[in-house]
């Protein structure tokens, strides 16, 4: 596709695309969103990108091969639920750390959870561009 | 609506095996596929269906309201339909190669593992 | 490298003849070694290293033996599988010290000897690490004193001694026989691991030192006979026992050291260690009485006729083996004093002297080429000492004075008069076996050297002193122990009856000279016998050829039950494994249908109420939505029809989430719908939706199936959906989610923290399912287009 319009207009809905997936992954604990949807909507970014733009340059645009997401984010989730083991408690167990938090709020909440799901995010990611990509310059 | 969407499944479940019975092997990708949204859907409604509350805490409360949906069955069917694209997607690429490498897409032809003058 | 399609894969590579005469071991299969240009090379760490392993485990065992003497009973224990009360728990008393200072001892001359035996070969390092790990398994296993633990070392002698036996893996014979050792005692081993599993609960311990300690309960318990059943299931087919011999003559395909090690000196008596282990527990039934009465006579007087019809000398040797675990099983029967007596000084004499003549039988083979004794004469001058340890041990098996064969004689037939079976048949088993020990050992270990004449295919050489040291020694030790008996009886015989008895005391003496009695002048009979056909024996091996030659022979049986597993195997796949994808899932389907039929039908007790009053138009719409695409996509014959429509059902069922407060779900579903489509239309529009002629849309027996297969699951629904639910589960994620796990959504809680080692595993699929499709399409494709 060498529609100059789509091409000019994709970038920027890529990259929207692409901070909302993020804020759906943030804000997955509270409210519609999470890991598995922002990895979707994150992978739905470069897929279209791909389409319109070619793979190659899909490719170049997420800088790392998308199997290497996959696998580190295997590998955070991994993280995540070893992180526990420090302080004794069991595999996977949510850990929290609430930064500024003031009398009765949350400050801003860090957890194992969210790593996970950032493990998650990266997995859906990576998965969903290793097979969209290969299948598009394969097939 | 339970009853109706039942019935829905039991519909979408035959078409599903109907197509999967298939001796071209994209039917049966096509099978898989609404045999997959046919049983997230049959997961998602034996967990009882819950009209316009889905399960949230408010802001400000600890419980969700009382006649919240059911999160489990959702949990359930969320993972499920990352993982059944996951399998369909591989599905897809196996008959690709196969088709390239075989020539076809009928089922009973594919015996590179098993020739058919073997059997006896 | 691949392994060749079997033409026929159903009939036997290699079908022995008639196998107790025939030799499929004869063939010395060591010449090749022995005149191997290479034969001098050294075989460095792997030759030396187990020697000093061996003989360091050997120093240290008899560091044990004052304790041990005393009556001290040595115990280490180290938890391993706790919760099923397993335990790595090895407890040192007589009788297990007696078979590890065996093992140890006899292991490091058979190391040294082997150095020698294969030097040169390629692969002796691998011999070498076989040997070691059958060498600490074993040792595992006379110390083991948890049942569980028990067992596993006993299979780690089993596959070990499979590996040994199929050394030589390139001959059809050793892979053959190998096979067959590791079935029939494996097969043995799985009913022996039932029967410790039944003993284990019903004693409520799997520690064989407090399980000896309740005999009473065992005996008196509903499931004795069955536990006794089981475990000398396991005994008797590692010993070899009638009618489970057949495996262990078979097993002389193994290289020379490991026949005498492990089919003469220590495996196969692994099966009577564990019947003497476990005698305090389940001996002094009437059954077990006659039970190892009739098997342990049975062996004994079997393999002893059959001895004299071999006539290659591992074959007599691994015949004369049989008798002796025949004769230690009669010994084991019951439990007198005078029994168990004969049973530790048999075994040792036993090891001694026939470990002694297996490693002389190699020296033979290894200077002359051959083992044949109808070949074989006229050695003792070419080969001196070899001559002289095979005279010695040959003199202890025979029984005669001053030699341990003696005593241990004596005791047998002291025991046997005084059988609680019946001390005639008893006593006639041991007299003929005896007699024929007597003429088997002049025919083994006597002609081949002194008798005149013989031509070898080359000529006789000694053998060097690494392969003198076992049989020498050995052959030694069965003279030192026959002249001071005592030391035997302090440090192995009293410390065992005390293990099996309860009582030291209770071992009788030793004594090379008991004075004129009823074991004495059976001795004399023996000899007698023995003389007489010795004599006799050319006419005796052709009454033999017409009587016990005619007796089935189970080893040829052995291939047709092997051939009939093989059968059925593949009876059984060609009906279940058709290969055909259709056959497969009509099976799968239909069994489904069927089986979920019937239960339905059998607890159809809800009613289940069809009722539609409270739709509204949009719901109708949204089932319209996945009802049409469905419908779509079955009949048509356009890809691209196909693809929206299936599109179409995607949508449907996204909405459907929406509207029933699942905006997670639904999300997740549009978003996947979404790449499914980028996907399918990718792949799909090069490939064409054809069918075979006929075969679409009119297939009503397949149609017949698939509303069969839906009805079903509609019914199973609205079953489910007419009784309550139970909401505890999701009640406590919902307690939880937010003051616990600190989230207002509680399907991404559960995702992420109640359930999230679910999760992790669905990541890892979701991984998995990429890299596969990733590797099949980049690997198959550019060979495609190379």
């Amino acid at each position: 596709m060498k529609s100059l319009i789509l091409r000019v207009a994709t970038r920027y809905l890529a990259a929207l695309l692409l901070i909302f997936s993020l804020y759906l992954l943030l804000r997955g604990h509270n409210e519609p969103g999470g890991g598995f949807i922002g990895g979707l909507v994150g992978a739905t970014a470069f897929v279209l990108h791909a389409i319109a733009c070619g793979t190659a340059e899909a490719r170049a645009a997420l800088r790392v091969q998308p199997q290497t997401i996959a696998v580190t984010g295997l590998a955070v989730a991994l993280v995540a639920g070893l992180v526990p083991a420090f302080s004794g408690d069991a595999f996977l167990t949510g850990e929290w750390l609430f930064l500024f938090a003031e009398d009765g709020g949350k400050g801003i909440p860090l957890s194992t959870p969210l790593m996970f799901d950032t493990g998650v995010y990266l997995v859906v990611l990576g998965a969903i561009l290793t097979l969209v990509l290969a299948m598009e310059e394969e097939i | 609506m339970e009853t109706l969407l039942s019935l829905t499944i039991g519909l979408l479940i035959a078409a599903a095996v109907y197509l999967m019975l298939a001796r071209n092997v994209l039917r049966f990708l096509f099978g898989m596929l609404l045999l997959s949204n046919a049983v997230n859907l049959l997961i998602f409604t034996a967990g009882r269906l819950t009209f316009g509350v889905p399960s949230f805490v408010p802001e400000g409360a600890k419980l969700p309201p009382e006649d919240a949906a059911n999160a489990l069955p959702q949990a359930l069917v969320l993972t499920a339909i990352v993982i059944g694209f996951g399998l369909f997607a591989f599905a897809l690429v196996l008959v690709f190669r196969a088709y390239t490498s075989l020539g076809t897409l009928e089922s009973a032809k594919m015996r590179v593992a098993e020739p058919e003058e073997e059997k006896a | 490298m691949r392994a060749p399609r079997p033409a026929a894969p159903l009939t036997p590579a290699v079908r022995s003849g008639p196998a107790p005469t025939a030799t499929p071991t004869q063939r010395a299969e060591e010449t090749a070694i022995a005149t191997d240009p290479k034969s001098d090379r050294r075989n460095g760490i792997a030759g030396w290293a187990p020697v000093l392993l061996s003989a360091t485990l050997f120093a240290w065992f008899c560091t044990f033996l004052p304790a041990v003497a005393e009556g001290e009973v040595l115990l280490w224990q180290l938890d391993w599988v706790p919760s099923l009360s397993v335990s790595l728990s090895f407890l040192v008393d007589g009788l297990s010290l007696t078979f590890l200072l065996l093992i140890s001892g006899i292991g490091t001359l058979v190391m040294l000897y082997s150095d020698s035996y294969l030097r040169g070969d390629p692969q002796y390092a691998r011999f070498a690490l076989y040997l070691t790990s059958f060498m600490l398994s074993m040792l595992g296993l006379v110390a083991a004193d948890n049942l569980i633990a028990l067992f596993v070392f006993w299979e780690l002698t089993t596959i070990t001694s499979y590996l040994l036996i199929g050394f030589h893996n390139d001959e059809a014979d050793s892979r053959r026989s190998a096979l067959q050792a590791l079935l029939v005692t494996g097969t043995g081993a799985l009913a022996m691991m039932a029967g410790m599993i039944l003993m284990g609960v019903a004693a409520g311990t799997f520690e064989i030192s407090e399980i000896v300690a309740q005999g009473d309960v065992l005996r008196e318990h509903p499931w004795y006979l069955a536990i006794m059943i089981l475990i000398l299931a396991g005994a008797f087919t590692k010993s070899a026992q009638v009618p489970f011999h057949f495996w262990l003559p078979n097993a002389m395909a193994a290289p020379t050291p490991v026949s005498a090690f492990l089919h003469s000196a220590t495996m196969v008596k692994g099966g009577v260690y564990l019947l003497a282990r476990l005698h305090p527990a389940l001996s002094g039934t009437e059954v077990w009485l006659w039970t190892l009465t009739i098997a342990g006579a049975a062996t004994a007087v079997f393999a002893s006729l059959q001895a004299m019809r071999q006539t290659d000398m591992k074959q007599v040797l691994a015949y004369t083996t049989l008798m002796a675990l025949g004769t230690l099983t009669l010994f084991l029967a019951s439990g007198s004093a005078y029994a168990i007596t004969a049973f530790v000084v048999f075994l040792v004499t036993h090891s001694f002297y026939k470990a002694s003549l297996f490693l002389m039988a190699g020296c033979v083979d290894h200077g002359t080429g051959t083992r044949d004794l109808r070949v074989l004469g006229g050695l003792a001058r070419a080969m001196p000492l070899t001559a002289l340890a095979a005279a010695i041990a040959a003199l202890s098996m025979a029984g005669l004075p001053p030699f341990i064969g003696f005593i241990a004689k004596e005791l047998g037939y002291g025991g046997s008069i005084e059988a609680a079976s019946s001390p005639l048949l008893v006593t006639g088993a041991a007299l003929i076996a005896n007699a024929l020990m007597f003429t088997v050992a002049a025919v083994v270990a006597l002609n081949p050297f002194w008798r005149r004449g013989g031509e070898t295919p080359s000529k006789p050489h000694e053998a060097d002193w690494q392969m003198l040291a076992g049989p020498l020694i050995l052959a030694a030790l069965g003279l030192a122990a026959g002249i001071f008996p005592h030391v035997l009886e302090h440090y192995a015989a009293a410390p065992i009856a005390q293990s099996l008895l309860g009582d030291a005391e209770k071992a009788k003496e030793l004594h090379l000279w008991a004075g004129v009695n009823t074991p004495f002048l059976l001795s004399l009979a023996t000899f007698a016998l023995g003389l007489v056909l010795y004599f006799a024996r050319g006419a005796l091996r052709r009454a033999l050829e017409s009587t016990v030659g005619r007796l089935p022979d189970l080893d040829a049986r052995w291939d047709d039950v092997i051939d009939g597993l093989k059968g059925f195997a593949a009876w059984q796949t060609r009906l279940l494994q058709t290969g055909k994808l259709r056959r497969y899932l009509v099976v799968i389907f239909a069994t489904y249908a069927g089986v979920m039929a019937v239960t339905l039908a059998m607890k159809a007790a809800v009613v289940v109420e069809l009722d539609f009053s409270d739709l509204i138009l949009k719901q109708w719409m949204v089932v319209g939505l996945i009802v049409t695409g469905a419908a779509i996509v079955t009949v048509t014959r356009s890809r691209l029809a196909a693809i929206a429509a299936l599109g179409t059902v995607g949508i449907g069922v996204a909405l459907t989430f929406i509207v029933y407060s699942a905006p997670d779900v639904a999300i997740t579903q549009l978003l996947i719908e979404t790449l499914n489509v980028v996907l399918v239309s990718v792949a799909l529009l090069r490939m064409p939706l054809l069918d075979p002629a006929g075969t679409h849309d009119h297939r009503p027996k397949d149609a017949v199936l698939a509303l069969a297969v839906g009805g079903v699951v509609a019914t199973l629904l609205l079953c489910v959906l007419a009784v309550p639910m139970d909401m505890r589960l999701t009640q406590f994620f919902e307690e939880a989610s937010y003051p616990d796990a600190h989230g207002r959504n509680i399907v991404n809680v559960i995702l992420v923290d109640f359930r999230a080692i679910d999760t992790f595993g669905e990541i890892t699929v979701v991984v998995i399912a990429a890299l596969s499709a990733y590797a099949l399409l980049r690997t198959t494709g550019r060979r495609d287009r190379a």
